[in-house]
């Protein structure tokens, strides 16, 4: 829970709970290095001896779509009415080889969560959701529930190293198969579900005791590299009578790389996911200092289809900090077709929620800053594989209110859309955008607002 | 199979004429309506994917070498090589049988969640990584790291087998009757007692092998990483 650069009289209490703590008076300087989250941290690690492990995503201020700005129509482009005048949401996804592409309503998908890191009511209130607005959500680590299946409408399923739960059953009666390689949270690194978290349910489902430490591998088993990749594609594609679109899913490091290798490999969709990406269960060094912003990576990712004449033809999902109709409006106008959201669907659930304070501070919390998704002990019921605490959650209520704020993101990117003259989200591009700083002015290439400068493309 | 083979002949397939989508389509529609119980596939000519995502009980024979993934997923059917297999041999098997004459390459069985796969010569490196209730017999030597993080099931070695085996093994079973090279974190070796003889007679009976069970040693896992504690940090 190292934050890192965030005021330190503003944060939360720190790993050892919000007993007595210190207090700041004029004359008192508090270390800029070593703050009070980074002596607790310190002192828990002498303590215990284990790295901090932790869910959420980056917690540390990072370049963010909030550094870009639409320029909405006005004299030399003129905007479409509101409420009036159509502007589309649409978006298929696997056109490239799938007998079967996933078409949906809104360009907002679920993210991959397992069953294990979430509990049965969570995972059904987001397919109830996600069906409700007419778009998808996705397996995870953990195999595929048949509550899951009845619920989603349209279901990818993931296919990652550890392969838990796999099973050609239920490939075929996927939508879509994403072949995860990565995620931002942890781009080179495995998964993991603590032995608390392993019911009996969970544990049948993974081939594996019930109570001991789930580590998942970082690398595939049975392929290595692009060449193998591709093959492995092709065995899928075959598994599955050419059907599917095959996603292939990154942690944003090397993008463009990555991006242009997964094309070549035969993906029909390319996820990228951000370093501020959630996880369930991840140590916080790996979190906060492994991998790129979504921003850039977003960029990195359409250059890459671009300069390969894929654009479009491969659609790209992006994830990774996606919070609000703004931040998907201008990663579509960037380039993307459609983004994922996960932590954000979970707090639309009601996780965080300062409603649940007094059990959040029971387990020595705070409703804010709540991320020890890993614990199992979610006084919400979402991150827990106690049925105690899961009947607490509603999934009739909880898939309400991941359809309302589909719903919101979906209009407020809408809203932005026809502020630009767009009569189709996707009709965005970086041309309606300027950046506020000179780093978002780089990493998402357009000019520094008011100015016609992008930092690195011409001299000076 | 409800009907002997030499009693039905074979549905004869030559991937020289008919391409590799064909074959798997015919063989997968067979989970939804009756057709030949058994096939005969010549000229594979070591491609890959072939025969995967069966899921019906019928003999699929293939005469020659194939590449990565045959049989993968494979429910149910048997599938025979008269030749080598390329890397992902019968990858996350379900069920059935898999044998294959010759040797394979890495990665065989990985995954694998059923069924028995018998590798008559050796196998690369990997073999049986990541299983989970698949049974593999291999008759001659298995490569490095084979059986890491093998969940259940067994891996039987007639020969030998390579640096690192069963790293961070959870609760399958290895066999092994020649010298291994390392064992990986957390597998050691276990006694043999009467119940793993009887295990170990009856896949070998059932792979078709000839070796006494009583020439071979049994690892497994010691059961110190199933939760972490920083005493181990080495081993991680």
């Amino acid at each position: 829970m190292t934050a890192v650069d965030a005021p330190s009289e503003t944060r939360g209490p720190g790993v050892d709970g919000p007993g007595p703590g210190s207090e700041w008076r004029p004359g008192l300087r508090e270390s800029y290095l070593f703050d009070r989250n980074v002596i607790a941290e310190i002192q828990r690690a002498a303590r215990e001896g284990i790295y901090d492990i932790r869910g959420f995503g980056a917690k540390r201020r990072l370049p963010h779509f909030d550094d870009l700005l639409f320029l909405g129509a006005s004299v030399s482009r003129y905007p479409l009415e509101g409420y009036r005048e159509r502007c589309a949401t649409d978006v298929v996804l696997g056109t490239r080889f799938a007998k079967k592409p996933l078409e949906l309503r809104i360009p907002v998908t679920i993210a991959g969560m397992s069953f294990g890191a979430l509990s049965a009511p969570a995972k059904e209130a987001l397919g109830r959701g996600a069906t409700e607005v007419g778009t998808s959500t996705t397996t995870g680590d953990g195999g595929m529930t048949p509550e899951e299946r009845e619920h989603s409408q349209t279901l990818v399923y993931q296919l990652l190293p550890s392969r838990y739960g796999m099973n050609p059953d239920d490939l075929r009666t996927a939508d879509a198969i994403e072949v995860v390689v990565g995620q931002g949270a942890k781009p080179g690194g495995g998964g993991m579900l603590l032995g608390h978290k392993i019911s009996d349910r969970v544990a049948e489902m993974r081939d594996l005791p019930k109570g001991i430490d789930q580590r998942s591998a970082s690398r595939h088993p049975d392929w290595t590299g692009p060449d193998d990749l591709e093959i492995k594609i092709h065995e899928l594609r075959e598994i599955t009578d050419w059907e599917k679109p095959v996603f292939v899913k990154v942690g944003a490091t090397r993008t463009y790389y990555d991006v242009q290798l997964a094309v070549k490999a035969g993906a029909d969709v390319i996820v990228v996911d951000g370093m501020q990406g959630g996880t369930a269960a991840t140590q916080d060094v790996f979190i906060e200092h492994v991998g790129i912003p979504t921003m850039p990576a977003t960029r990195l990712a359409v250059d890459a289809l671009q300069e390969l004449g894929m654009h479009r033809h491969v659609q790209l999902i992006v994830s990774g900090g996606i919070r609000s109709g703004a931040d998907v409006a201008k990663a579509l106008a960037l380039g993307a077709d459609a983004v994922s959201i996960g932590t954000a669907a979970l707090i639309a659930m009601g996780d965080n929620s300062p409603e649940y304070e007094a059990a959040y501070r029971a387990i020595g919390s705070s409703a804010g800053f709540y991320d020890d998704w890993q614990a199992g002990r979610d006084p919400v019921g979402i991150s827990t594989q106690d049925d105690e605490l899961a009947a607490r959650f509603d999934p009739v209520l909880g898939g309400r209110k991941i359809a309302n704020y589909l719903r919101v993101l979906t209009l407020e990117a809408q809203t932005l859309a026809r502020a630009c003259g767009k009569s189709h989200v996707h009709n965005l591009e970086p041309e309606d955008l300027v950046a506020l700083t000179l780093e978002a002015a780089a990493m998402a290439r357009v000019p520094l607002a008011g100015t016609d400068w992008i930092p690195g493309s011409r001299p000076g | 199979m409800a009907v002997p083979v030499e009693e039905v002949g074979f549905e004869v397939v030559d991937l020289g004429e008919v391409p590799l989508r064909e074959l798997n389509q015919r063989l997968h529609d067979l989970s939804r309506e009756p057709g030949p119980p058994a096939w005969r596939i010549l000229n594979p000519n070591g491609a890959h994917a072939l025969a995967c995502g069966i899921d019906a009980d019928v003999e699929v024979e293939i005469q020659g070498h194939v590449g990565y993934y045959c049989a993968g997923m494979n429910k149910h059917a048997t599938v025979g090589v008269h030749g080598n297999a390329g890397p992902g041999l019968a990858e996350n098997m379900m069920s059935g049988r898999v044998v294959v004459d010759g040797n394979v390459s890495q990665s065989a069985g990985a995954t694998g969640r059923g069924g028995l796969l018998v590798v008559h010569g050796d196998a690369s490196a990997r073999c049986g990584i990541s299983m989970k209730g698949i049974d593999v017999v291999v008759g001659g030597s298995v490569g490095h790291l084979s059986a890491f993080m093998a969940q259940t099931g067994c891996l039987v070695v007639c020969g030998d087998a390579g640096e690192a085996l069963g790293d961070s093994i959870y609760e399958a079973r290895l066999y092994v009757r020649g010298t291994v090279a390392g064992l990986g974190a957390d597998c050691v070796e276990k006694e043999l007692r009467d119940e793993h003889r009887a295990q170990l007679a009856g896949l070998l009976e059932a792979a078709g092998v000839d070796a006494d069970p009583d020439d071979f040693r049994r690892y497994g896992s010691a059961r110190q990483l199933y939760n972490f504690r920083i005493d181990n940090a080495g081993a991680y």
